[in-house]
């Protein structure tokens, strides 16, 4: 089978509020792929229907081959994780965990060797019997992985699950999920708000902007070659010009200003009205005195910031706009506001993208 | 009214808002048991009454012919409007002597008290659900002929005979009334100061403003929503009360409550006994409109709430 | 120096306020209590003789134990039918949206609002009018409809503050609506459900003002010492009332922790 989960033109309201404007999505077995978009953008609402929460009111969701659109939650082949985690507060970790299985009818001591199983994969052993109040925030989130994973879904969907840990720990267990996800080749539905969560775990990410799925792609797609002026923005920083295109447009040369600069365009049937071109922080390069290339814009720096492993130059160019650039901070040459500079990038990294 | 439940405010998801008018088999199966119940026990009664009320009686029996003479003779005759005025006029003073009694307690209880909290808050709501009979005849106890003040004041030597102006007199009626519904307005306060942030306070201190100033221009207009609630509980129990006037008050005391009481009684006039709760109805339900509007306007945290909801 | 003692001023003086108003919640209470023990039959004071002399009257008065035995059938039936109905009521509160969900709303609190006369004149002109007996039955059916709003309320008060993720939760690893219902959703408002059934048992033994008018020829425990007070004081009367007032402590001081418990 190709697709474990297709969504086609998939649509959803609440009252006048029309959160999913006709999403199509198709999901590979196996794969970690993860809705990224703004809060607001219909990506919870996304998930909340191929676990049956919410009804579409148009367009067909197949799990597996089969259309779910009328099944209940309960008879659906997927598990959940929440966003925090809904584990039931009056029952153990054990019972949280056997949850499931008990629904199903499977035997108690198959439930038991189970649950350990379970709770050793988490690494939560000695936990079983504790309330889910007694556990750290990480902790429960691990339980409710295990509560989840537990009933072997062909996908778990998980609702920002890392939303309530703070960063440092937040990082370790998107490394954990990921490892998890690749032991036990399942698939993932991950929705987040987190750009650069999304970026670290996922093998494909879907951007979401106002009901509308913007771009399907891998991580390193996403970032080098966004299809959108949103996900330009909403991933990562860049610099966006507007920029005019002539139909005699020359291959891999853009007009910015009245300078002819490097810029490809990603995909022409992409290109709308009004077009931007959009260069990445780091990918700008200040230009050293003397140094030549083939084209540049030149400006004044505005301001220069150390952030760590990176200094962070603000030129305000001679046409008003202003460039950011991002450079490590080992690099030779350093400016100081006030100082003239040329600043240029290669061809490959302008792109010229539509609305 | 502070059991305003038309807002259920639901937090777990910005993208969920489900408002489909639609009757599901699941709403029916929980909707109907009660609604039939409601409608034969409740809904039937009040109609009843109100239809009631537009019948006259002839030596003793209830005529069913359609007149308005019920509600003329109540807007016309003193012993009636008059006594609703009175019955008016002794919920006021009951409502402001709860208010006065319960904010320095909720406020003491509420910002003074470090220890035992809660003991304290409960030990103050726990008269709320104590038999309504047994404290409004305590006060017949205390203030009867040969009652406790009564005997107290001669042991000491202020009278020489017992004073009948202790009970069945207004004064009896207003003290037991507002001591029977402080509780009332003192749980509605103590939980308004309570939703009232601490760092309110100390962000007015810090601004310059004096404990006075501090109190008049923040903490007091914060729990205007819960001081409005509860004399709107007060008030109308005390408008509706008829055991205490009649435990204890003289018949020039009697309140509105007790002329239905005996119009439904020993005057067998049901009709107009009908009128007389119609009316009332109406007033509490007016009274019950205006409050709730008073408090939504002078809330400062529903409206944050809102607009978090959105 | 001047600042702290004008600080000490404000705080006493609310400190003493505070006392007073405690005094005046209480003492008339004490009062009742304290005298159920008076050996004399006049609550004059000072107390001279102590006794328990009026316990033992109490004990022996058939007619008041009889109407505690109705208070406490119509109070059990009564508790039962305010869950039956307003645990539906509170679900429906809570997860429906329907046209006219307003005006139930409305209904079902009205006997909680109301003064308790009006609602108890107009069931009992219906009740007369259809020719139905007054009796035991009808001050049942007057208790089981306000306490349909005492339980909505309550159940409703915790349903709000209930995370509706774990229903799906439960939903999402296999449990239908009904399982999901009594392993998930029921255990969470567990308590609410058992303060709300003790909140209206003690309502239900309290109540007068509606049983008042419902009344046959049983009288219910409250409608009985109101007759006993009609034909004067009895010292017998402060040894009931200092039973009713520890009953009703109790049965609040058990309501309160439960309702604490989930905080």
């Amino acid at each position: 089978m190709d697709y474990i989960i297709k969504i086609e033109n998939v649509e959803k309201s609440f009252g006048n509020e029309h959160i999913v404007k006709g999403i199509n999505l198709d999901i590979k077995p196996g794969e970690f792929l993860t809705v990224l978009g703004p809060s607001g953008c219909g990506k919870t609402t996304t998930l909340r229907l191929i676990a049956g929460f919410e009804d579409p009111d148009a367009g067909e969701i197949w799990i597996d081959g089969k259309s779910v659109s009328r099944i209940p939650p309960y008879k659906r082949d997927v598990n959940t994780v929440f966003q925090n985690y809904a584990l039931f507060p009056h029952m153990t970790i054990n019972e949280n965990i056997a949850y499931g299985l008990k629904m199903k009818k499977v035997s108690k001591s198959e439930r038991l060797a189970r649950v350990i199983e379970a709770l050793r994969l988490v690494q939560l052993e000695s936990f079983g019997d504790r309330k889910p109040r007694q556990l750290s925030g990480g902790q429960q989130q691990r339980v409710a992985v295990a509560r989840a994973l537990i009933n072997n879904p062909k996908v778990l969907l998980l609702d920002e699950p890392l939303g309530a840990l703070d960063l440092k720990l937040r990082k370790q267990m998107q490394i954990e999920l990921k490892h998890l996800q690749q032991k036990l080749e399942i698939t993932f539905i991950y929705v987040t708000h987190d750009q650069e969560e999304a970026l670290t775990i996922s093998d494909r990410i879907a951007v979401m902007n106002k009901g509308v799925i913007e771009q399907v792609a891998s991580p390193k797609e996403i970032y080098e070659s966004p299809s959108t002026k949103f996900v330009a923005d909403f991933i990562g920083d860049t610099n966006l010009f507007e920029i005019q295109i002539s139909p005699t447009n020359e291959t891999n040369v853009v007009n910015l200003f009245g300078t002819k600069v490097g810029g490809r365009i990603r995909e022409p049937k992409s290109l709308t009205k009004q077009n931007y071109l959009s260069v990445r922080p780091e990918r700008v390069k200040l230009l050293a005195h003397g140094e030549e290339a083939p084209y540049f814009l030149s400006g004044t720096v505005e301001e220069v910031i150390y952030v760590g492993s990176f200094i962070r130059t603000v030129v305000k160019l001679q046409q008003g706009q202003r460039i950011v650039a991002m450079m490590p901070s080992k690099g030779d040459h350093l400016c100081l506001p006030g100082d003239r500079v040329r600043v240029t990038w290669k061809e490959e990294d302008g792109i010229v993208i539509g609305q | 009214m502070s059991v305003n439940i038309s807002t259920p405010v639901r937090n777990t998801s910005i993208e969920k808002k489900k408002k489909k008018h639609r009757f599901k088999p699941r709403l029916l199966i929980l909707l109907i048991p009660p609604l039939i119940w409601l409608s034969v026990f409740l809904f039937t009664p009040y109609v009843a009454l109100f239809l009631n009320s537009f019948w006259r009686v002839d030596f003793g029996t209830i005529v069913h012919t359609f007149t308005w003479d019920n509600y003329i003779k109540f807007f016309t005759n003193d012993l009636y409007y008059g006594t609703l005025l009175k019955t008016l006029k002794i919920a006021s003073l009951v409502t402001i002597f709860s208010v006065l009694l319960s904010y320095p307690l909720a406020y003491f209880i509420n910002f003074k008290v470090k220890k035992n909290k809660q003991l304290m808050y409960t030990l103050v709501i726990i008269p709320l659900w104590v038999s309504y009979l047994v404290r409004a005849y305590a006060w017949k106890i205390v203030l009867g002929q040969d009652g406790i003040l009564n005997s107290l004041l001669i042991s000491i030597g202020i009278i020489d005979k017992p004073l009948e102006v202790f009970l069945y007199s207004p004064y009896a009626v207003v003290i037991a009334l507002t001591h029977i519904y402080t509780p009332w307005v003192l749980m509605s306060i103590y939980t308004s100061l309570e939703h009232i942030p601490r760092n309110l306070q100390e962000a007015s201190k810090d601004l310059g403003a004096g404990r006075f100033r501090t109190f008049f221009q923040v903490i007091l207009p914060l729990s205007l929503p819960g001081v409005i609630a509860g004399a709107t509980f007060a008030f109308v129990l005390a408008m509706g009360d008829f055991l205490a006037p009649q435990l204890l008050g003289g018949t020039s005391s009697m309140l509105i409550s007790n002329v239905v009481y005996s119009l439904f009684g020993v005057a067998n006039n049901w009709p107009l006994g009908s009128t007389i709760g119609i009316v009332t109805l109406v007033l509490v339900l007016l009274i019950l409109e205006v409050t709730h509007r008073l408090e939504k306007r002078t809330s400062s945290f529903e409206n944050v709430k809102e607009q978090k909801g959105r | 120096m001047e600042k702290t003692s004008r600080f000490d001023w404000i705080s006493t003086s609310l400190k003493a306020s505070a006392v007073l108003i405690f005094l005046f919640i209480y003492l008339p209470m004490i009062v009742v209590v304290v005298y159920s023990f008076n050996g004399n039959a006049v609550n004059s004071f000072p107390v001279l003789t102590w006794s328990v002399k009026w316990y033992g009257v109490m004990m022996n008065d058939s007619a008041l134990l009889a109407s505690l035995k109705n208070s406490i059938l119509v109070a059990v039936t009564g508790t039962i039918i305010g869950l039956f109905l307003g645990i539906p009521a509170a679900f429906v509160v809570d997860r429906f949206s329907f046209p006219g969900k307003t005006i139930f709303e409305r209904i079902v609190l009205l006997p909680m609002i109301l003064p308790g006369i009006i609602t108890g004149v107009a069931m009992m002109s219906v009740f007369v009018m259809m020719r139905v007996q007054l009796s035991l039955t009808t001050i049942l059916i007057g208790h089981g409809t306000f306490l349909i709003a005492v339980v909505m309320t309550q159940v409703y008060a915790r349903l709000k503050r209930l995370d509706r993720a774990i229903e799906e939760a439960s939903m999402d690893l296999g449990a239908t609506r009904l399982k999901t219902f009594f392993y998930v959703t029921l255990p969470n408002i567990k308590t609410a459900v058992i303060g709300a059934t003790l909140l209206s048992f003690t309502l239900s033994i309290d109540e007068i003002a509606v049983s008042y008018f419902l009344t046959g020829r049983e009288l219910t425990l409250p409608v009985q010492i109101w007759a006993m007070l009609r034909r004067g004081i009895t010292p017998e009367v402060n040894a009931i009332s200092t039973l009713i007032f520890f009953f009703s402590v109790v049965m609040i001081v058990i309501v309160t922790r439960l309702n604490r418990e989930v905080d």
